[in-house]
């Protein structure tokens, strides 16, 4: 009997979706330069006052992070889905929930950790101090798997179905106000002087919530898509 | 050994079949033909657990499929009409990412040599798939079945833009499969240019 074992199967598809991700690289730098412009906005909107920047930084950094992933996970499985590699992953002798675990990983490794590395430099423009900085990039690291996880369910959900992209956000963006809070909480609480610990617990519980559910709900509805 | 029982496949409210009764003897091809729209890919995808029946049950080896999925994705190659190919891709990345996603064994020199009994020649080996032609992705998709040492070979409509030199390869590829005492499904307009006694037909009437 040939069967992959389960490290196999989903080293196999971490690697397949790393090396698209770098045949189309455009895809990703697109969504950097979404972020990247998003938050340039702002100041420019809201006026060059620091203490102002101070107050918006965690809260506009956290809303464009949010956006940009939301907007990349149309990748996770349409294409997939389109010329019928999603079927032949459904059909592997492997838990289908711990294969999605490693295209949900792929696609943060492609969208969510650029994020996160980007953010510091991001956080300067809004005026955040060293300390600020490195809560934001704490919370961003806690917070955008769990985006991803999340999303995924979203993604599956909406395959096949026609405006897909805008339902897709009408599921998700409900869905991701907690990690919101808690990860720009986290930032204005360190700034405040009472520390962020308690809300990144929070979001490390979101994240091993979503870790836990995720996978099970994203690998129903991969199945009732391909029905 | 393959067996349907009393399967029936609702599609939205069109019953496509009903009460279909089919068993496959290892060794034996069995050939889906009929209308277009009569079922026919319903009937693989089902036989696939992709799409679960209606009413009835798939039985693999004498039991219900749904309660050894595992197992039994781990004895089944499935082609369908999409090729499951990545455009971005080359033929190589394709054949061997998709082989060892499932568990079949494949190094760069059996991949090669996949590729070549399929017919495709070296030079198209490294190019990105979105360059080849629909016959040539037909191609890359298909050198799977060179690397498929499992039982049961479930293909829609293989020789779809195949042309008849390719068509002889993979006919001959299944005969050798027949022979090991493997198992094949396979949807078709065409004739399979096999020997009668080695094929059994089902007509699905729409």
């Amino acid at each position: 009997m040939n069967r992959p074992s389960l490290w196999e199967a989903l080293r196999g598809v971490v690697r397949r979706d790393l090396l698209l991700a770098m045949r189309r690289r455009s895809d990703v730098v697109m969504s950097v330069f979404f972020l990247v412009i998003v938050a340039s906005l702002f100041p420019l909107g809201v006026g060059p006052e620091p203490a102002v920047l101070r107050t918006i930084g965690a809260g506009v950094l956290w809303v464009a992070a949010l956006l940009a992933c939301l907007l990349s996970l149309g990748r996770v499985f349409t294409a997939d889905y389109l010329d019928g590699v999603l079927e032949q992953m459904v059909l592997i002798a492997q838990p289908l929930p711990v294969l999605v675990v490693g295209k949900v990983f792929a696609h943060w490794i492609v969208s969510g950790l650029p994020v996160v590395l980007l953010s510091p430099l991001l956080g300067l423009q809004f005026g955040l101090d060293g300390e600020a900085l490195g809560v934001l990039v704490l919370s961003l690291l806690l917070g955008t798997p769990t985006l991803s996880m999340i999303g995924a369910i979203g993604a599956a959900l909406v395959l096949g179905v026609r405006g897909s992209g805008l339902l897709v956000a009408l599921l998700v963006l409900p869905l991701y106000v907690p990690v919101l809070i808690f990860g720009a909480g986290a930032v204005t609480s360190s700034m405040a002087g009472i520390g962020g610990e308690a809300n990144l617990s929070l979001l490390g519980a979101c994240l091993v919530l979503s870790l836990f559910f995720s996978p099970w709900a994203t690998a129903a509805a991969l199945r009732i898509a391909l029905e | 050994m393959l067996q349907t029982v009393a399967l029936s496949c609702l599609r939205g409210d069109r019953r496509l079949f009903s009460d279909l009764n089919i068993t496959v003897q290892p060794g034996t091809l069995l050939a889906v033909v009929g209308e277009n729209g009569s079922g026919k890919t319903s009937l693989l995808r089902m036989l696939t657990s992709l799409l679960s029946p209606e009413e009835g049950a798939i039985l693999w080896q004498g039991q219900d499929i749904r309660e050894q999925r595992e197992q039994y994705c781990a004895q089944l190659t499935y082609i369908g009409h999409l090729n499951g190919i990545k455009d971005d891709l080359t033929a190589m990345e394709n054949l061997s990412l998709s082989a060892s996603l499932v568990g079949d064994h494949c190094d760069g020199p059996a991949a090669h040599a996949a590729l070549e009994a399929v017919g495709l020649r070296r030079q198209a080996h490294q190019l990105p798939t979105k360059v080849l032609s629909q016959g040539q992705k037909r191609r890359v998709a298909l050198a799977r079945l060179w690397l498929s040492a499992r039982t049961l070979w479930l293909l829609d409509e293989p020789f779809t833009s195949l042309d008849t030199a390719a068509t002889g390869l993979v006919t001959e590829q299944l005969h050798a499969h027949l022979k090991r005492g493997g198992i094949a499904v396979v949807v078709t307009h065409q004739e399979v240019g096999l020997p009668s006694g080695l094929v059994q037909r089902l007509r699905m009437n729409g």
